[in-house]
């Protein structure tokens, strides 16, 4: 992606007393991304959003909006606007006159702001509630509601602040669709903060993960899951296996990793830029580990990209948890260790029929694991 | 067949005690202690008789000698006055008092926030005192002032005591105030003041007309303050029927109350009705 960038933070800082909520953040969104800013409660995500709006100011560093300075400039001069995350629609007037307010204040003329009020309820698909009170309406409905009053003003970029946690499951998934939908045909950038990984894998063209007020990687949602490039993304996006292990051999097109945890060696078909020796940590993803049956006592099979011996370990089921689509598998290593393997649910039934207790084969490909050197 | 046995009755819980006897009887009680008195009032203001302690028969004689009464009429306009006004003034101050106290944070804080409570715990005895020695050797609040002014420092006096009501009021309305609004009105284009009276203002409305209507009943019938601080000129309502009972009390004073019960009565109901139709957003 090689746009225009629209907002851009230059090594912002923010304290709240000794708390350092965003820390030296400098971070670069393009014209017309849908950007994600994850991370778990408290990281810092949410206060970096409100510093976008103006409704908290950086201690140290700059924000420029389309290539403007705005870290001085009060919330009701900026070219953005924020759904908020209780949607906070004036329960005294009608969604109308909600939709209407930004236009109203600007002093916008009469005569203009109805035809506008009705196409931006059409956008949101609330043709005809117009009329009615917020009480009213569902909280999918007062969220669009709160779109629609946002998008009216035509925002450079439209901030979200957790739009979907406070809806049921179903809707959450169709606000995704259309979220990302109306993005595609306004164009308009949206900047969203989610603790909910799913959410911004789903929607996000681009994501930052941070952690405690640092910046821990931004990437697209692929890059993150795959290349994480810490144990705390790895984890943090997706569910994951990760054992510590130390570089034994680091060639260009090879290298191995023994890990304690582990009765095998990791064999990797790439070269990992890291000091021989140095310890390292191996990051599995559950659905990349395959699960085969165990005679008790047979020879391991061998996996056709990796040495003998290799990328193939014995285990145990000992939990089966079913997901529907897939069941997750709980696999105790002959060392003790636990390893999580999921399987898709091709057929209606188990055809390999695994229980609890199984002897189990787990292997993976040389190019599955991810090598976290932090 | 058999008989399908009812399960037995549960034993009733503390809710359930409202269909028993002894509670009914409770709560006949309560309500005959509450409002017979009231209700004698109101009866004996149509007696004919001007002992007024025997039923004598049926006359509105006292009404309309109420109603020509000059001094009762004067009185009662002047408590009218003073009501309205110190609601006016109380409703104001009071509403800036708890913006200030929710939206700010200063020091001594908590001292003002005591402070305030102070008119409301007091005994009214000495605030009255107070006032007297306040409006007649600190500040001496001139007497020959034409109507209204001079009703200026029983109007002063009012607000002082219920506006401490007004604030503590709106203060927990406010308490239930989502700053996410506030904020998003600043984020749609607003000014701090235009947020301040298109956002903030209207959700304060139920507690403004809850504080307005404590502090207009409050200043209605306040006695004793008033009698400290009213003049020969400036009587209310109040201290003119204690005036009147000090000689006997005839159906005059039971028909000037009831007048009295009937319009405070309907200002609340009005009131209500028109909080009432505010009402339904506060689900939000």
């Amino acid at each position: 992606m090689t746009g225009r960038a629209i907002i851009t933070f230059e090594n912002v800082t923010k304290r709240y007393g000794r708390v350092v909520a965003v820390d030296n953040v400098s971070l670069s969104i393009d014209e017309g991304e849908f950007f994600a800013l994850l991370g778990p409660s408290g990281c810092g995500k949410t206060t970096l959003l409100r510093m976008v709006a103006g409704l908290e100011t950086p201690d140290d560093g700059r924000i420029l909006i389309d290539g403007q300075d705005v870290t001085q400039v009060p919330p009701n001069r900026r070219p953005v606007n924020m759904v908020f995350q209780s949607y906070a629609v004036f329960p005294h007037m009608t969604v109308a006159a909600n939709v209407a307010y930004g236009l109203k204040v600007e002093g916008v003329a009469e005569a203009e702001i109805a035809p506008r009020v009705e196409q931006a309820l059409k956008l949101v698909k609330l043709d005809g509630y117009g009329a009615r009170k917020p009480d009213q309406l569902s909280g999918g409905q007062r969220q669009r509601v709160a779109l629609a009053r946002a998008l009216i003003k035509k925002p450079r970029v439209l901030l979200l602040d957790e739009p979907l946690s406070a809806l049921d499951a179903k809707l959450r998934e169709q606000m995704r669709f259309e979220l990302t939908q109306l993005q595609d045909q306004i164009g308009v950038t949206f900047l969203i903060v989610t603790h909910d990984q799913d959410e911004a894998l789903a929607m996000a063209s681009r994501c930052a993960v941070m952690n405690k007020g640092l910046l821990q990687q931004v990437g697209s949602p692929s890059d993150l899951y795959e290349f994480p490039n810490s144990r705390f993304v790895a984890d943090f996006i997706g569910q994951v296996n990760i054992f510590e292990g130390r570089l034994d051999i680091d060639a260009p097109d090879h290298a191995v990793i023994s890990c304690p945890g582990l009765p095998t060696p990791v064999y990797l078909d790439h070269g990992v830029t890291g000091a021989t020796g140095a310890t390292v940590w191996v990051a599995l993803r559950p659905e990349k580990i395959e699960l085969s049956g165990r005679k008790p006592g047979s020879e391991p099979p061998k996996m056709e990209d990796a040495p003998q011996g290799a990328n193939i370990v014995a285990g145990e089921v000992r939990h089966i948890v079913y997901l529907g689509s897939e069941s997750l598998f709980e696999v105790e290593l002959d060392g003790g260790a636990r390893v999580k393997a999921l399987r898709t649910n091709l057929t209606r039934w188990d055809q390999e029929d695994f229980a609890v207790g199984q002897p189990v084969w787990l292997a993976w490909h040389a190019c599955s694991p991810a090598i976290l050197l932090n | 067949m058999a008989e399908t046995q009812r399960p037995p009755r549960p034993k009733p819980g503390p809710l359930d005690y409202l269909a028993r006897w002894p509670l009914r009887l409770w709560v006949a009680g309560t309500v005959v202690f509450l409002y017979a008195p009231l209700a004698t009032l109101m009866v004996f203001s149509f007696n004919n008789s001007r002992r007024n302690i025997v039923w004598r028969g049926f006359t509105l004689d006292y009404y309309a000698q109420v109603l020509q009464d000059e001094s009762l009429q004067h009185a009662f306009v002047n408590s009218l006055t003073i009501a309205l006004v110190s609601t006016v003034l109380s409703v104001i101050l009071g509403a800036a008092t708890a913006l200030l106290l929710w939206r700010f944070r200063f020091p001594f804080k908590p001292g003002l926030e005591g402070a305030l409570s102070i008119p409301i715990v007091v005994p009214e005895i000495c605030m009255g005192v107070a006032f007297l020695v306040f409006f007649t050797k600190v500040v001496p609040w001139p007497t020959a002032l034409p109507w209204p002014l001079n009703l200026g420092a029983i109007i002063i006096a009012h607000v002082s005591f219920s506006f401490s009501f007004v604030a503590s009021v709106v203060r927990a309305r406010l308490a239930s105030f989502n700053r996410e609004m506030e904020e998003a009105a600043r984020d749609l284009g607003a000014s701090e003041w235009r947020t301040l009276m298109d956002i903030i203002v209207p959700h304060m409305r139920p507690g403004l007309f809850a504080g307005g209507l404590l502090a207009f009943t409050l200043s209605l019938d306040d006695f004793v303050i008033t009698f400290f601080t009213s003049g020969p000129d400036t009587i209310t309502f109040p201290v003119k029927v204690y005036s009147m009972i000090r000689f006997s009390v005839t159906p005059e004073v039971n028909a000037a109350s009831t007048l009295l019960i009937v319009i405070t009565v309907a200002l609340t109901a009005i009131a209500l009705r028109l909080q009432g139709s505010d009402a339904g957003h506060d689900a939000l």
